[in-house]
């Protein structure tokens, strides 16, 4: 058990290094300058040289990259921008923050969007593809395959609006979407998140739907599965209790995987909804060849990632007894 | 030695008759691809505390038989005609909650490959003892220690502790053992073995059959054993049913069928079987031809696109008319020969060969 943090704690840091590396060097393939940002209109040469000189960016990249690696742990002094304490993440080439407390002030709201939408997703679409197992090739069955079709080709930004427009403003059945910090209110964080929930976990929720249909049925047809059966095990307790048991793995494996994609339907989402997340800090740092913060953001997604991941695989162990956290 | 009777009476209603009375049984499954008649009007009988062998090759419908027994398949893809008589109770026609509380009790089965067919997920304690609580209403504690007693029963070590162990941490041999104990918790009268040593090396199924024995001669439990090695046949079975694309072809004491085979099929599997005694290099003959499509069954005696002897009988008999299972008695075949000419092939060119 001890191995296997400091195993997977010490592969995290090294995926991470890597994203960060790479991200960082992708940026400077873009022909744009940021201290142009910094200039002015009216921009003299020479002061977009201090500028330069002030961002650090007249080192040679790797010395760049070093220095903003070791600010993480040790902070550091920008001249631009004056003492940036550890965690120094930088600041904002467009808007002057600080990225790590921009970061710090958004998570709430992606963490929200994300794992709220997770709940939703792994719930419907787990118990519409149970349905949809034990009711195997019945109506119910070709219902619940068919919606899933359908949901899985309904993209967040056309649906987004549509919930929006039905929901919120013909009928008023819930607030306009927005982000209630939790620990303020949280019905309120509950009801004004609902929508965007919904919406983000369509696509998802068609996608688990028919693999939990697909994984029960090929458990339906294991083995062991039959052995239950052939002891007398009520079908309830061999649907529920074995090949239940054994879908909980490749669908476990699947979330795995799904994380990234969630991340990036957040991105979707929090546009869509004008919500202010991480997703939105990404887009406009994006826009505004802000660095630090594309940086900033790349970071803590791949970090949440690779967080997530590591809790799966305790996970696995736990559903699986054969699996030796080593 | 028990004899058993392979006589045909009217199905119901029934007198006294055998333990377990295998009437007509057809299974058909339908498929993408057309019906798989996967098992065609077969019949047999079991003597409670024999043991029947089946034999025949892959896909002849060994285990689709005996899984009609149980009921275990889909319905909804399944059609299943003819009866199953276990004692006065019948069971095709037989509701769901009913097989529920026969299965694993009054009737269990052991299957071939141990390891994929104990639940991974759960310890072998538990999934031996929820059979006994399901079908005796004991309690935790009460199961708990039936599991124990049946592990040791089997000859699993420090069964009290082995009881938390799941079964990636058995060996081949010893998680066969905890199939046999889970099958045994709650004495059934009917043990159903779909080749159950076929996995294991050959001194553990040495033991496992000898388990077998000694359970059956302690409890008078009945047995079918599916396999394909001849001599755990010959060593362990009173009575065989050999079985061709879905159909029995030839059946009688362990003795009859393997010293004196009447089917030209059974002379073939035999042939191409390997011996345990037998001293001479000789290779192995499979039999000629491919295995019969269930799709599209040969019409006729099933086994006559492959028979190097139906010249013998006559122009096509053999392959229009289906022959049936003769005498109504004893030592019987599906095979339009006569038993002169039976004899004369097989003491003439067949028993060298084995
Ligand atoms: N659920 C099913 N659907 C369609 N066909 C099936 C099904 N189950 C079995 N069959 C077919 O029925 C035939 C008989 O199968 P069965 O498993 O009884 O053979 P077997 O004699 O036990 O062979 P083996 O020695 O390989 O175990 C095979 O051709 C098999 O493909
Ligand atoms: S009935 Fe004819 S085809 Fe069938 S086994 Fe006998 S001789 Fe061969
Ligand atoms: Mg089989």
């Amino acid at each position: 058990m001890f191995r296997f943090f400091v195993r997977r704690v010490i592969g995290a840091a090294v995926i991470l290094l890597i994203i960060s590396a790479v991200t960082f060097f992708l940026f400077y393939a873009i022909p744009r300058d940021p201290a142009r940002a910094f200039c002015g209109k009216i921009c003299p040469p020479q002061n977009l040289i201090l500028i330069r000189h002030n961002l650090g960016m007249d080192e040679p990249l790797f010395v760049q990259y070093w220095h903003w690696l070791v600010g993480i742990f040790t902070g550091r002094d920008l001249v631009q921008f004056g003492q940036c304490d550890a965690p120094c993440l930088g600041y904002s080439f467009a808007t002057q923050e600080s990225v790590f407390s921009a970061i710090i002030d958004r998570f709430p709201v992606t963490i929200s969007v994300t794992m709220g939408a997770a709940v939703v997703f792994l719930s419907f679409g787990i118990i519409t593809g149970m349905i949809a197992a034990w009711q195997q090739g019945r109506p119910l069955d070709k219902i619940a395959s068919t919606t899933s079709v359908i949901g899985a080709s309904l993209q967040i930004y056309f649906v987004g609006p549509i919930v929006v427009f039905f929901v919120v403003d013909s009928m008023g059945l819930l607030p306009r979407p927005s982000y209630i910090p939790f620990t303020e209110d949280p019905l309120g964080w509950f009801v004004h998140l609902l929508i965007p929930w919904v919406v983000l976990s369509i696509i998802f929720t068609a996608n688990y739907t028919r693999m939990t249909r697909s994984v029960m049925v090929e458990q339906l047809a294991e083995d062991y599965v039959r052995t239950a059966r052939a002891k007398g095990m009520s079908s309830r307790t061999v649907f529920l209790r074995f090949a239940w048991r054994g879908a909980m793995i490749p669908i476990v494996t699947i979330f795995g995987v799904d994380l990234a994609t969630l991340f990036g339907g957040a991105i979707i989402t929090e546009q869509t909804f004008t919500l202010h997340g991480i997703g939105e800090l990404a887009v406009r740092a994006v826009q505004n060849t802000d660095l630090p913060m594309l940086l900033g953001v790349t970071l803590v997604g791949a970090f949440s990632i690779v967080v997530l991941n590591i809790v799966v695989d305790v996970l696995y162990a736990f559903i699986d007894p054969r699996v030796r956290l080593a | 030695m028990t004899t058993v009777t392979w006589d045909r009476e009217p199905a119901t209603p029934r007198g006294p008759g055998p333990f377990l009375s295998v009437r007509d049984l057809s299974v058909q499954f339908s498929t993408e691809d057309g019906i798989v008649h996967a098992v065609d009007r077969l019949s047999f009988d079991l003597e409670k505390g024999t043991t029947l062998g089946i034999v025949g090759e892959s896909g002849s419908g060994k285990s689709v038989s005996n899984l009609s027994i149980l009921g275990l398949h889909d319905k909804a893809h399944t059609k299943i005609g003819g009866e199953i008589w276990l004692e006065d109770q019948e069971l095709v026609s037989a509701s769901r909650s009913t097989l529920e509380r026969l299965r694993g009790n009054r009737v269990a089965m052991i299957f071939q490959d141990p390891l994929t067919s104990l639940s991974p997920y759960h310890t072998v304690g538990r999934q031996i003892s929820e059979v006994f609580r399901k079908h005796k209403g004991a309690s935790k504690a009460e199961s708990r220690a039936r599991a124990i007693e049946m592990l040791d029963r089997v000859g699993i070590p420090q069964a009290k502790t082995r009881l938390e162990d799941y079964p990636h941490q058995f060996s081949g041999g010893m998680r066969q053992r905890v199939m046999i104990a889970m099958a045994l918790v709650c004495d059934p009268d009917l043990l159903i073995a779909d080749e159950p040593t076929t996995a294991l090396d050959v001194t553990v199924q040495a033991q496992i059959l000898d388990l077998l024995k000694d359970l059956q001669q302690d409890f008078g439990t009945s047995i079918i054993l599916i396999t394909h090695d001849l001599g755990v046949v010959a060593k362990t079975v009173h009575n065989v049913l050999v079985m061709y694309a879905g159909r029995a072809i030839e059946q009688g004491t362990v003795q009859q069928v393997l010293r004196e085979p009447h089917h030209p099929y059974t002379w073939g599997l035999l042939a191409s079987m390997p011996k345990l005694n037998s001293n001479v290099d000789l290779p192995l003959l499979p039999v000629r031809g491919t295995p019969p499509s269930l799709l599209n069954p040969p019409s006729g005696c099933p086994f006559h696109p492959r028979c190097d002897y139906r010249d013998l009988v006559g122009p096509d008999l053999c392959s229009t008319e289906r022959p049936e299972l003769s005498p109504a008695d004893g030592h019987r075949d599906a095979c339009y020969l006569t038993l002169a000419q039976k004899r004369e092939i097989f003491n003439g060119k067949i028993k060298e060969r084995l």
